[in-house]
């Protein structure tokens, strides 16, 4: 049998998705590099096509749309990224402690999931931005706030089958104590499908994020590929580049997530993927 | 003998490029001959199940494939026969039973509807007909109200009774060839020689020809014919069963009948009775089946009433059982991974049961487990040595002594040193057991709980963790409770057994006065079940 690397990079479509995630983490992390200047500043004329002193042209403002994607990655990224960070970890918890012990605490932790998962996720994530007010670290905690359920129905379900198998017992017979147990024996065996749905989750976060920034409820004054989307959405017909370049962009990423993140599956379940 | 029904000639079938061996099953040829039954014998990996499955073309496409040989079946090469002529012939002239009988059959469908379709789909007979032909099977098999079990689903039925619904509806059509792959492992003891009995007796009144695969020399000697004795894929003795078994040529199988755990039962080592270590009085369990959030009557199983046993310093008890009887319950509650309801638990005379996790913590160091399945009793994502160490550290051995520890403990279990440093997976089955072994060891218990450690492995493996178990025993000074399905095993390993039933222990005493002189009804039914008693005697 191969070993983990070697299936998950031998992999076409990860190969493609992992490039193309490489461009843009490195464009979040040097955009200041790339694009020294503010990307709201106004450098030209408006409306000026692609492909002509700029390479994608200027916005209704005359802002380097160029300058706007390189920036908006960064925030797109950090946004989506710090999102499914807490969410797993908000997610996993719950769903580690409703598992492992059962009975009453996992029927109330359950019900409470399931209270989340019934608000259509999208109109909550607007209502808790309505609320708590328009900013990066807002967007976060709505983000993570609507995606944590299906983290913890998965941890959940993984450390019910987990918890089952003889070495756990083997660990309450050497004396190991629960909260031991679990960190240490039990959540080491459900990393695998952990790391698929959380990958998969970024994606999602980064829809969303666009979603609330075309809507204008955005982190303010950063420039976001959403943003991006929503400012220029009522110029479709005169300066087309204005909509597409950011919307490929989400497109194309997405889309490598999603790649990178079913590689992934295959690489860790590799008889699932085989046979 | 008259001529072959079944004849298999040079078949090599080819692994994926993935896998750690090239074939599964290479350059075979054996003949299964009209009305005899042919057992095919070899321990896992030997590529006995594939050839099989070869024959009926079930091999998992395109990923393992027959590259090479002829497996001719009435005068027809079944390797170039497309994929209706094949489905033709199955069920209809070649029928196959399986080793689960609960999932060969539809759980959603009737048990007389299931044999009915099969008569439908290959036949051209009439609904009358077809019901009287499925009471007729039933009837054939031995099951009670045929016109009750007809209606039944197959969770209404026991594995026996399962089973019995699965040979009736592989005899459904005559068929000229019955493989049979394990179809008795899944069962209890009791059951597996009825089953093994109404096999044979099947056949003989049909005069079917069964290829028969099995890992168990006691199910061979029982009713093979012809034995073929197979290993890494390759065919390595083939016979009449009489000399196979009574004078075997090649090395591998006479190391193979050389590990078939006898029927003598162990002595004694001394007359003199020692004070108990273990004292088990009038414990209860009893499981209550899950009720939802909002109830729901409760539905009550005892498994285990009013048990009271001792077990001696320095010796051990077996606890045998067919599934259901509540020996592993029993064991689960004496090792602290159950609460009973009633009844105590006194280890050294100290009461040990009724304790709360932290305060049986001291407790842990004096008693220790190992557990049946070595693929699920060791954490795949520990190292060796963390594994063996964590007993000890808990009990506040530090870390570097621990590890040191675990080292030499993987080199009396007969394993490298180096073993500590590795992961679980790069293990063998027995492997892990003798890891299993070693963590139990490792805080230098007085008692070991062992269930059912060996039942897991091949015999050849089964004969080496026991006589570690054995050598162990002696060096540590050990007491040990031995839970077992398989009186063989138990005979080997204790010198005291307790038969238990239905929660309840039936009968108890030495294993040579429960060998010769068995009281209870139940411990004569178990010592008759066992499968080829008369060979396994005959070895001595």
């Amino acid at each position: 049998m191969k070993s983990f690397w070697k299936r998950f990079l031998a992999n076409p479509r990860v190969i493609a998705g992992l490039a193309w995630l490489g461009v843009v983490v490195l464009v979040a992390l040097f955009a200041d590099l790339v694009a020294p200047r503010d990307p709201f500043a106004i450098v030209d004329k408006p409306f000026l096509r692609p492909l002509g002193a700029y390479l994608l042209g200027t916005d209704s403002l005359g802002r380097d749309v160029l300058a706007g994607l390189l920036h908006g990655a960064r925030t797109t990224l950090l946004i989506a990224i710090l999102s499914t960070l807490a969410a797993v970890a908000f997610g996993t918890l719950v769903g580690a402690v409703a598992g492992y012990y059962g009975g009453l605490v996992d029927d109330v932790l359950m019900r409470l999931t399931e209270f989340f998962q019934t608000i259509p996720s999208f109109l909550f994530a607007i209502v808790l931005i309505a609320i708590l007010s328009p900013s990066a670290m807002n967007l976060v905690i709505a983000i993570a706030t609507v995606s944590w359920p299906p983290i913890t129905r998965v941890v959940r379900a993984e450390v019910l089958s987990v918890k089952s198998r003889e070495f756990v017992q083997a660990a309450v017979v050497a004396g190991q104590r629960d909260s031991a147990i679990l960190i240490t024996q039990v959540l080491p065996n459900t990393l695998s499908p952990l790391i698929v749905t959380g990958s998969l989750l970024v994606a999602t976060a980064i829809l969303i994020e666009s979603a609330l920034s075309f809507l204008g409820l955005g982190a303010p004054n950063q420039m976001s590929w959403g943003f991006m989307i929503g400012a220029g959405r009522s110029f479709l017909r005169d300066a087309w580049w204005l909509v597409t370049v950011p919307g490929i962009a989400i497109l194309v990423t997405v889309l490598s997530i999603n790649l990178v993140g079913e590689g992934l599956n295959d690489a860790l379940n590799p008889r699932l993927a085989d046979l | 003998m008259s001529e072959a029904v079944l004849h298999i000639e040079g078949l090599t079938v080819a692994l994926p490029d993935w896998s750690d061996r090239r074939h599964a099953v290479s350059d075979v040829t054996l003949d299964v001959r009209r009305e005899e039954i042919v057992c095919v014998v070899g321990e896992s990996g030997s590529g006995k199940s594939i050839m099989g499955k070869s024959i009926l073309g079930l091999l998992p496409r395109p990923h393992v494939r027959a590259t090479a040989g002829r497996i001719l079946f009435e005068g027809r090469d079944l390797l170039t026969l497309g994929d209706d002529e094949m489905r033709q012939l199955r069920g209809g002239r070649i029928a196959m039973i399986f080793q689960e009988p609960m999932t060969a059959l539809n759980p959603l469908m009737k048990v007389g509807r299931q044999i009915d379709e099969v008569l439908e789909v290959h036949t051209a007979m009439k609904p009358a007909e077809r019901r009287a032909r499925v009471l007729d099977l039933i009837r054939d098999v031995h099951l009670p109200e045929p016109e009750r079990i007809v209606g039944s689903y197959p969770h209404q039925l026991s594995g026996g009774q399962r089973q019995r619904i699965v040979i009736a509806m592989a005899l459904a059509l005559e068929p000229a060839l019955i493989i049979a792959d394990e179809p008795t492992t899944a069962l209890d003891v009791t059951t597996q020689a009825q089953i093994l009995h109404l096999m044979k007796e099947l056949q003989r009144a049909h005069g079917t020809s069964v290829m028969f695969i099995t890992h168990d020399f006691g199910v061979v000697a029982e009713i093979a014919d012809r034995v073929v004795v197979m290993r890494h894929g390759e065919v390595v003795e083939a016979g009449p069963a009489a000399d196979v078994l009574g004078a075997p040529t090649a090395d591998y199988t006479k190391a193979l009948v050389a590990a078939v755990p006898g029927l003598k039962p162990r002595p004694r080592d001394s007359a003199e009775r020692a004070a108990p270590l273990l004292q088990v009085s009038n414990l209860e369990k009893t499981y209550t089946a899950q009720v939802g959030l909002f109830g729901g009557a409760a539905r009550k199983v005892r498994a285990v009433c009013n048990v009271s046993l001792e077990l001696e310093r320095q010796s051990s008890l077996a606890l045998v059982g067919e599934s259901g009887s509540g020996k592993s319950t029993l064991a689960r509650c004496i090792i602290g991974l159950e609460a009973p309801e009633a009844g105590d638990v006194l280890l050294d005379g100290e009461r040990i049961s009724g304790l709360s996790r932290e305060q049986m913590r001291p407790y842990r160091r004096h008693m220790q487990m190992v557990f049946q399945d070595p693929f699920a009793s060791l954490n795949p994502r520990q190292r060796v040595g963390d594994i063996i160490a964590l007993g000890p550290m808990i009990q506040g051995v530090p870390k570097s002594e621990a590890h040191a520890e675990a080292r030499e403990l993987l080199s009396l279990v007969g394993l490298k040193p180096e073993s500590a440093e590795r992961y679980p997976h790069e293990f063998s089955g027995g492997q892990r057991q003798r890891i299993g072994i070693a963590r139990a060891l490792a805080v230098k218990p007085k008692l070991i709980v062992a269930d059912e450690p060996v039942s897991a492995l091949d015999v050849s493996v089964q004969k080496q963790v026991l006589d570690l178990l054995n050598q162990l025993r002696k060096q540590f000074g050990l007491s040990m409770l031995f839970i077992t399905h398989d009186l063989r095993v138990a005979a080997t390993v204790c010198e005291e057994i307790a038969v238990m039933q239905h929660g309840e222990i039936v009968e108890r005493g030495p294993t040579a006065e429960i060998f010769t002189t068995p009281r209870h009804a139940y411990t004569r039914s178990l010592l008759d079940a066992v499968p080829g008693k008369e060979w396994i005697s005959s070895l001595g």
